[in-house]
């Protein structure tokens, strides 16, 4: 443990208002906490500079999950084990399930929150690149009251985000408008199991005969943060699944490609591997 | 009741198992003494250079906290192992990276952690080496500015520990003759192979508590370590010199310790000497307890190493003469390298007949953290190169990798390359037979030459056949004289008093069995002792495959004896009861008192060993090889998958068949991990990834099946025909699958960890891959984030 618990204060706000008042009282002085699986990795390794938490854990306003006829709501404090036992999104949003599957530990997704995997901002994350291929919007609630932008405004770089010192991340909404879509989703990861991506890749498309009328793409560590492929996307929309085509995308992609080398991988091949999974997903449409 | 009760070779419950299950076995964090303080090592923050100074902040009352400094050291500022190059603590000169410069303890634990980041060390830095290659330039150039190691009195040159030249007869004999057969040669086949640094990875960091005793004048009496270990006699010895104290005044009791893979062996004498000066100085106990980022940042890795090849063939597949070359990457002080450039130069040759070979080897001295020992010792890294080699001669001159093989295994009768004569039976054309067999080798080398040409997943199949000496080395279990005691108490129960060590492999239980099996008593009527070397002699250190073999042999003897003893003075009857039993221990100590049998080691058969040719019966025993790795390479993603393990071998008589199984199952766990995961990523000597995060370790999810298969050959030297398991499980995965991933994709990798991305870098530059990126974007120097 390279941090002393002794110099972190931590408040536990017993409702949601009571959490955004002392958010808003305060501006910037406190962090908000959920399962706290990022957190306290940076508490252990001696990076966390923000000295005040604030547990949002407990709020019960958070946790929850709702189908309406053309939606799913899901609320920011909801674990990734609440996601994959969820029978409605198991049916509308198979990605998720899968991205959430494959995030962490058991005890990790216990613990962690999808609210928690947004706003932490890691261009690696998993279930992001689901949220954005599924069109998802974000509702963000202050003192001042709610506002609802589409997910793929969220993110603004590196860890950065629209999200305001005052606001908690409230609801995530994706509209149950997939029946009928080949879905795909895929992450390379440095293992198996209790892995941060390398790159993943999550894909929607539709198709009439050979032709793609509809294609949303959402990708991890392709840039410096979660990306929605919108180049490729342009570059398949109303197109051919043929050779012409699945070589014009892997261009397009390689166009809104900014990978990077760390301690994972290299840029060359998370840029490489990006354009092999996108290959495997449209070839997979010919079958 | 029937007599015969055969536990060896059953699987009993293991002895500290339930203890375990149960979550009531204490580890050393477990623990706390009254008075106890928290001890901290602070460290260097350069690899190579001078202490100028140290300054400690005033914003922090130092007057809390016990602060010792090399000046403090009672005795001798030194780790000793084979030499005494290792200081305890750095005076002056800084060789790695995290090297021990002071030690810090207080009451709170929580306190340490702002008085080591107010303590500012300056230095005076000087170039360091990092690699085998660097370390050997320095040499060569003659440039003392990088002569990081000055030499030893124990055979060590500047920048080189330890050099060994092993032939396989008279060295100008073997000169000549491998200058004829190079010359006459049908194919000369030349090859170089390097594996990485690799993390043991316990379960449980490393700790200890320490406490130190003074007498009425306040003169240091004695010291008392408790810790996680594997060999309490090593600390033992480490304290002497620290303290000036005699052996009997050292104390070490090994607790419950959660795996060590070697990574127990030495760095035990480093922490524990450091704990027991803050106890010295403080006059409490003093628990020092590492976390996972210090213990992998801090503490000793597998060596690196180089292997070069040489190989004179014929057409036929002959093997007429090698040269070998072997070289290790030691870190910055001597620690074990000799010893485990040793393993590495003996088993380099492998299970082959050599009519003449030449190997050298050498151990570097770079400035990172000292690599140490971890299961294999070496031989992982010379038989990695040995196997993948024979995979390239087969190639080259036309045979199969197993045709090869065959044609040069050693069997019964044959001399070994150091010139021992396998006087027990070995059969590696069975081995190798039943290995292919195991795995339906011949059928799926076949299927998926077939199958790769349309899939994207290209599979293949490949083996290493190898051997893995059990024992220390030559004449090194004469030399440790290993002596083992076994108490009859009143009652009736055997007592075992041993130093070797239980750390998740199973020291007690199989020991137990031994006693059991022998004195012919319930497997639950035989105890056996905590290692407290105030208690137990010294049975030698837990390492080198020996345990079973060497330790488990005395425990035999012993019981023997005591069965001797109760004949003869109790008339215990032949065949006994466990109620004869009894009732002669208990007669014995009404008459006589306490009833001991004490056995020290001798060779059951003569063992001859010349330590200045390296030439002679170099191990007792040996277990014998054939592991069979299939793989899956996606030409997707670059990623190969070991996707079915086989694990055929030859340890004479299997004990426990339940650990056994779960030992091979490990080592080949870990073999994977060598072979496809665990990288250690450093920088100027320091280890970037030092957590489970990016060190990556293999998971359930990313292992095959492994399917265990053993044959049972009795060895004379063990008990009841066993022989060493522990380290050769290491050894056979990383070239079995390197060779199964040449199979797959056609291409030769000779370098492990083999990671995507390197798989990636050659079947994109070499083949021209499958990729049709846009060829006006440079990938590699685009790695900014345009608005």
């Amino acid at each position: 443990m390279h941090s002393n618990v002794l110099d972190y204060a931590l408040t536990a706000p017993a409702t949601l208002e009571a959490a955004l008042h002392l958010l808003a009282s305060e501006p910037g002085q406190h962090i908000p906490i959920a399962g706290g699986t990022e957190l306290m990795v940076a508490l252990g390794a001696g990076r966390l500079t923000p000295k005040s938490l604030i547990s949002i854990q407990h709020l019960r306003e958070l946790r929850f999950i709702t189908v309406d006829e053309t939606h799913i709501h899901i609320g920011s404090g909801t674990t990734f084990t609440d996601i994959r036992r969820n029978p409605d999104i198991a049916r509308d949003l198979p990605l998720l399930i899968q991205s959430a599957s494959w995030t962490g530990s058991i005890a990790n997704q216990n613990r962690g929150t999808l609210g928690g995997n947004i706003c932490n901002a890691s261009p690696a994350a998993d279930t992001p690149p689901a949220l954005l291929a599924y069109n998802a919007t974000v509702t963000l609630v202050s003192i001042n009251g709610p506002r609802t932008l589409p997910y793929t405004d969220f993110h603004l770089g590196y860890k950065r985000t629209v999200l305001r010192s005052d606001e908690l991340l409230h609801t995530i909404t994706i509209p149950r408008a997939f029946t009928g879509y080949r879905q795909y989703i895929r992450k390379v990861g440095t293992r198996n199991a209790q892995a941060i991506s390398k790159i993943a890749l999550a894909a929607l498309a539709q198709l009439d005969d050979n032709t793609i009328t509809d294609i949303r793409l959402g990708a991890a560590s392709l840039t410096d943060r979660p990306t929605r492929c919108t180049a490729t996307e342009r570059a398949l929309i109303h197109q051919p699944i043929n050779e012409a085509t699945i070589k014009a995308a892997r261009g397009a992609l390689a166009s809104e490609t900014h990978t990077i080398d760390d301690i994972r991988s290299t840029a060359r091949y998370r840029a490489t591997v990006a354009g092999n999974l996108l290959e495997e997903f449209l070839r997979s449409l010919t079958v | 009741m029937a007599q015969h009760m055969s536990i060896l070779g059953a699987s009993p419950i293991r002895k500290e198992g339930r203890a375990k299950v149960l979550g009531a076995a204490k580890y050393i964090d477990d623990l706390s003494l009254p008075g106890m303080w928290h001890g901290v090592t602070v460290r260097s923050s350069i690899a190579r250079g001078r202490i100028r100074s140290i300054t400690f902040d005033p914003s922090i009352d130092w007057s809390q906290y016990t602060i010792v400094r090399a000046a403090d050291i009672p005795g001798e500022n030194t780790i000793v192992h084979l030499t005494k190059d290792h200081p305890c603590l750095a005076a002056e000169a800084i060789n790695h990276p995290f090297e021990p410069i002071l030690l810090l303890a207080h009451p709170d634990k929580a306190a340490l952690l702002a008085a080591v980041a107010a303590i500012h060390i300056d230095y005076d830095e000087l170039p360091g080496v990092f690699t085998i290659e660097e370390s050997e330039a320095a040499v060569t150039s003659g440039s003392t500015e990088k002569i990081i190691w000055p030499g030893s009195d124990a055979g060590g040159t500047a920048n080189c520990f330890k050099q060994y030249l092993m032939y396989t007869g008279d060295a100008e004999e073997t000169e000549a003759g491998l200058a004829a057969a190079f010359a006459q040669a049908d194919f000369i086949v030349e090859g170089e192979y390097s594996t990485g640094a690799q993390e043991q990875l316990y379960i449980e960091p490393n700790g200890v508590i320490a406490e130190c005793f003074r007498d009425t004048d306040g003169n240091i009496e004695s010291v008392c370590v408790r810790g996680s270990m594997q060999c309490p006699y090593y600390l033992v010895h480490a304290l002497t010199l620290v303290f000036n104290l005699p052996q009997e005044k050292c104390r070490v009791i090994q607790v419950e310790t959660g795996g060590a893979f070697g990574g127990k062996e030495d760095f035990p004498s480093v922490i524990g000497s450091h704990a027991a000066l803050l106890a010295m100085k403080s006059g409490h106990p003093v628990k020092i307890i590492y976390d996972r980022a210090e213990d992998m940042a801090a503490t000793t890795k597998r060596h690196p190493s180089r292997i070069r090849h040489r190989t004179a063939v014929s057409k036929d597949g002959k093997l007429l003469a090698g040269e070998i070359e072997v070289a290790i990457d030691g870190g910055a002080y001597a620690t074990l390298s000799p010893v485990v450039l040793s393993r590495a130069t003996i088993h380099a040759p492998g299970p082959y007949k050599w009519p003449h070979l030449r190997v050298r080897a050498k151990a570097m001295a770079t400035n990172v953290p000292p690599h140490g020992a971890f299961r294999g010792f070496g031989a992982p890294q010379s038989l990695f190169g040995l196997e993948r080699h024979m995979d390239k001669i087969a190639h080259t001159i036309g045979l199969t990798p197993e045709e090869l093989r065959r044609r040069n295994f050693l069997a019964t009768g044959d001399k070994t390359a150091t010139g021992q004569p396998l006087i027990e039976h070995v059969d590696m054309q069975h081995l190798l037979t039943r290995g292919l067999a195991e795995s339906n080798y011949h059928a799926k080398l076949a299927r998926f030459a077939e199958e790769n040409k349309t899939s994207p997943i290209k599979r293949g199949v490949g083996f290493a056949t190898f051997m893995h000496g059990t024992g220390f080395t030559g004449s090194g279990e004469r030399r440790l004289d290993s002596l083992v005691h076994l108490d009859i108490t009143p009652q009736g129960r055997p007592n075992i008093l041993v130093s070797s060590t239980e750390f998740g492999q199973g020291t007690n239980t199989i020991l137990c069995q031994v006693a059991a099996e022998t004195l012919q008593l319930p497997y639950e009527d035989i105890l056996i002792e905590r290692p407290d070397t105030s208690i137990v002699p010294n049975s030698g250190p837990t390492v080198a495959s020996r345990t079973a073999m060497i330790v488990g042999k005395l425990v035999e003897r012993a019981s023997l004896q005591i069965l001797d003893t109760l004949r003869k003075s109790e008339g215990l009857p032949t065949p006994h009861t466990r109620e004869d039993f009894i009732t002669a221990a208990h007669c014995y100590h009404l008459k006589h008192g306490a009833l001991r049998a004490s056995v020290r080691y001798e060779p059951p058969a003569p063992i001859f060993w010349d330590d200045e040719k390296y030439r002679g019966d170099a191990y007792p025993g040996y277990a014998w090889a054939v592991y069979v790795a299939e793989v899956a390479v996606d030409t997707r993603t670059y990623m190969a998958t070991c996707t079915r393990f086989d694990a055929l071998q030859e340890v004479g008589r299997v004990m426990h068949p339940v650990l056994a199984k779960g030992q091979i199952e490990g080592g080949v766990a870990q073999g994977i991990g060598y072979a496809l995961y665990e990288k250690c990523v450093w920088q100027n000597g320091r280890m970037m990834n030092n957590q489970m995060t990016n060190y990556i370790m293999p998971t359930s999810a990313d292992l095959p099946d492994i399917h265990v298969h053993f044959e049972e050959v009795p060895s004379i030297h063990g008990p009841g025909g066993a022989k060493g398991i522990g380290e050769l499980p290491m050894d056979g995965p990383a070239p079995a699958i390197l060779n199964a991933i040449e199979n797959a994709l056609g291409i030769a990798f000779n370098t492990i960890p083999l990671l995507p991305e390197d798989i990636f870098e050659r079947l994109t530059s070499i083949n021209g891959g499958t990729e049709d990126l846009d060829s006006t974007i440079d990938l590699d120097t685009q790695t900014e984030v345009p608005a």
